[in-house]
């Protein structure tokens, strides 16, 4: 198990290791650099003082060792300078970041609250009216694109029936306390069923899949035969092999989440991180941008090594020594 | 000398034998159309599409592209009539001419993307799952890596720094980022193929490695080609939409469907001019259900197991 777990480790330092020097080309190729930002409109600057500074920044180095200053401070906490908003890119980051993870927790929540229930009642009672409605609506959920229904979603609630608010994470009028739950609450409920009602097809589909196997194996077998009654057969003996791969995955969907609300996010103008990803790429902000491709990044390999690990934990056959 | 012979009953028998199994034994085409014709919703589908393809394909001949893209401010934001069928948009352009225009460059862009990405996952795959040993270790190693970078961010950045951004850049930015999981799928089933005895044999034979790849592995790995590919193109559809959605897709001269949902950007045209953008969501969705319940009976089509047909 030790050794499962110190593997894992080591084969993701060299998969970071290749995403940061991917993201530093990248962020070269990238037009401007960290002085763009320092000198902008400003009348004084002279084409030979900003060649001094620079010299004296070091951006004339060679390229490994402007990335190694690069890693350095990145892995400090040091991600530059935002060109646009003038401030540290960890302190702009900061104030979206809780936006992004309050949004990916509901959203997860909804997904899990709709999708476990529906894949087991899929699974159990299979081929009936009741499984035929779920798997439609898989079909329908696996074909729709995240932004279409996230629009139609604005159109009917939004726009359409007033029934909440269309864009923001919170009504500037709100007061304290209660009141600005209240209308966090609200404002959260379309981006996060924009999330979760199309979301819940690997859930379902695995559940149902695994269910519908399970059902038929020897041990089930014997469990009835024992006369253990048909409910506890599925709570008891079932559902504790068929819901442990779903907990191990919980890991790494929620780094998917983080990373992959940019489309919900831009269309209920929320302030998270998927929204900053978008304003600094078309603002040319490219620190931020950098920044933010080595976070998801980053998140997506810590995600996949946790979720390997749980996964190795719950189920031994999963462990490659 | 046979010929002379009148037909000999109990070759006659044996001719009507082979020509029945022959019948059973049908070709994956036949198959593939047994399932659509079987599976109701599935037949529904493929009408639709055909329908929506033949529109979005033969309609730009007899709409006037040049009278439609130019911009005319008598009138902007005309509801649906029986002159524009969906109205106009903010530069008094038709919004169904743009619409069919719209539809035939996503589905084009889906399906060149879904080509060349499934071409580049084929190769890669059957090259690691072929040879084995430490060519698969390395390519798969790789590709591990690729898996966990994030795709959409990055398609988004390259897209932004590309100098010269064309329609062509755009699909290959899209192929690019988008074949490792076939590659994937494809070399798991190649490393079973590369054990079995007509491999060895033409390998035996000094049949060159490419030939047995191509003209040998491939045609067994087909049927799961056709599915993935199948599958993949109404993603495809849906990513480069929603890319041009975000306006990191299509260049301004390709208008796709998704610049037309763009419009719905701006609150008023969301809330009060529905036909500009709507349509286009709903055609995406149509198109992107319609293939799916395909491939859906493509798929089942390919395993026996699985066939309701």
């Amino acid at each position: 198990m030790l050794t499962f777990t110190l593997r894992r480790i080591l084969v993701m330092i060299p998969q970071l290791l290749l995403l940061s020097i991917i993201i530093f080309l990248l962020a070269k190729a990238m037009p401007g650099d960290a002085l763009t930002g320092a000198f902008q409109g400003n009348p004084d600057a002279n084409a030979q003082h900003i060649e001094e500074i620079r010299e004296k920044m070091g951006l004339n180095d060679p390229w490994y060792q402007q990335y190694g200053r690069w890693v350095t401070n990145f892995v400090q906490g040091d991600m530059g300078m935002s060109y646009v908003h003038k401030q540290k890119v960890t302190s702009l980051l900061a104030g979206r970041l809780g936006n992004t993870v309050i949004l990916s927790l509901a959203t997860m929540i909804t997904i899990y609250l709709l999708s476990i229930p529906l894949g087991i009642i899929a699974g159990r009672w299979h081929n009936s009216w009741a499984d035929k409605l779920i798997v439609t609506y898989n079909y329908v959920a696996l074909a729709t694109p995240v932004f279409v229904f996230a629009l139609i979603l604005l159109f009917v609630f939004g726009f359409y029936l007033s029934w909440f608010p269309i864009s923001g994470s919170v009504d500037i009028r709100a007061g304290d306390g209660w009141e600005h739950f209240v209308s966090k609450a609200k404002h959260l409920v379309l981006p996060t069923l924009s999330g979760a009602i199309i979301g819940t097809v690997g859930t379902i589909q695995y559940l149902r899949n695994d269910i519908i196997d399970t059902k038929l194996k020897d041990f089930v077998k014997t469990a009835r035969a024992k006369g253990v009654p048909e409910g506890r057969v599925y709570t008891r003996h079932i559902l504790r092999n068929s819901l442990l791969p779903i907990a191990a995955f919980m890991g790494y969907e929620i780094t998917l989440l983080i990373t992959g609300s940019v489309f919900i996010e831009s269309i209920y103008s929320y302030p998270g991180l998927g929204q900053l990803f978008i304003q600094s790429i078309q603002t040319r902000d490219f620190t931020v941008v950098s920044a933010l491709v080595m976070i998801s990044g980053t998140a997506v390999i810590v995600g996949t090594m946790l979720s390997d690990i749980i996964l190795s934990i719950v189920d031994p056959r999963i462990r490659i020594d | 000398m046979k010929a002379d012979l009148p037909i000999d009953p109990q070759e006659d028998v044996l001719a009507k034998a082979q020509a029945q199994a022959k019948a059973e034994n049908k070709s994956l085409g036949q198959t593939i159309w047994h399932e659509i014709k079987h599976d109701k919703i599935a037949l529904i589908s493929l009408i639709i599409l055909t329908a929506i393809l033949l529109a979005a394909f033969i309609s730009p001949f007899f709409l006037n592209q040049a009278e439609s893209g130019r911009v005319n401010f008598g009138q902007i934001y005309k509801p649906p009539s029986a002159e524009f069928w969906l109205g106009t948009d903010r530069g008094g352009r038709d919004i169904f001419t743009q619409l069919m225009i719209g539809a035939r460059n996503s589905i084009t862009i889906g399906v060149a993307v879904t080509v060349i990405a499934g071409f580049l996952g084929l190769m890669i795959g059957l090259i690691s799952g072929y040879f084995g040993g430490k060519v698969d270790f390395v390519i798969m190693r790789s590709i591990d890596f690729l898996m966990v970078l994030p795709t959409l961010m990055l398609i988004i950045v390259f897209v932004t720094i590309v100098p010269k951004f064309t329609v062509w850049s755009f699909i290959g930015i899209m192929s690019i980022l988008l074949w490792f999981g076939k590659a994937r799928l494809i070399r798991s089933r190649a490393l079973a193929e590369r054990e079995l005895d007509y491999v060895n044999a033409s390998k035996t034979l000094g049949t060159p490695h490419w030939k047995i790849m191509l003209f040998e592995v491939f045609p067994n790995l087909s049927s799961l080609v056709i599915v993935n590919m199948t599958l993949a193109l109404a993603g495809n559809i849906g990513l480069e939409t929603g890319l041009t959605f975000l306006g990191f897709g299509l260049p301004e001269s390709t208008p796709s469907l998704g610049t037309l949902i763009n419009y719905a950007s701006h609150p008023d045209v969301m809330e009060n001019k529905w036909w500009v953008w709507l349509p286009a969501s709903l055609l995406i969705l149509v198109v992107m259900l319609c293939i799916n319940y395909v491939g859906q009976a493509i798929k089942r089509a390919s395993d026996a197991r699985q066939r309701l047909a």
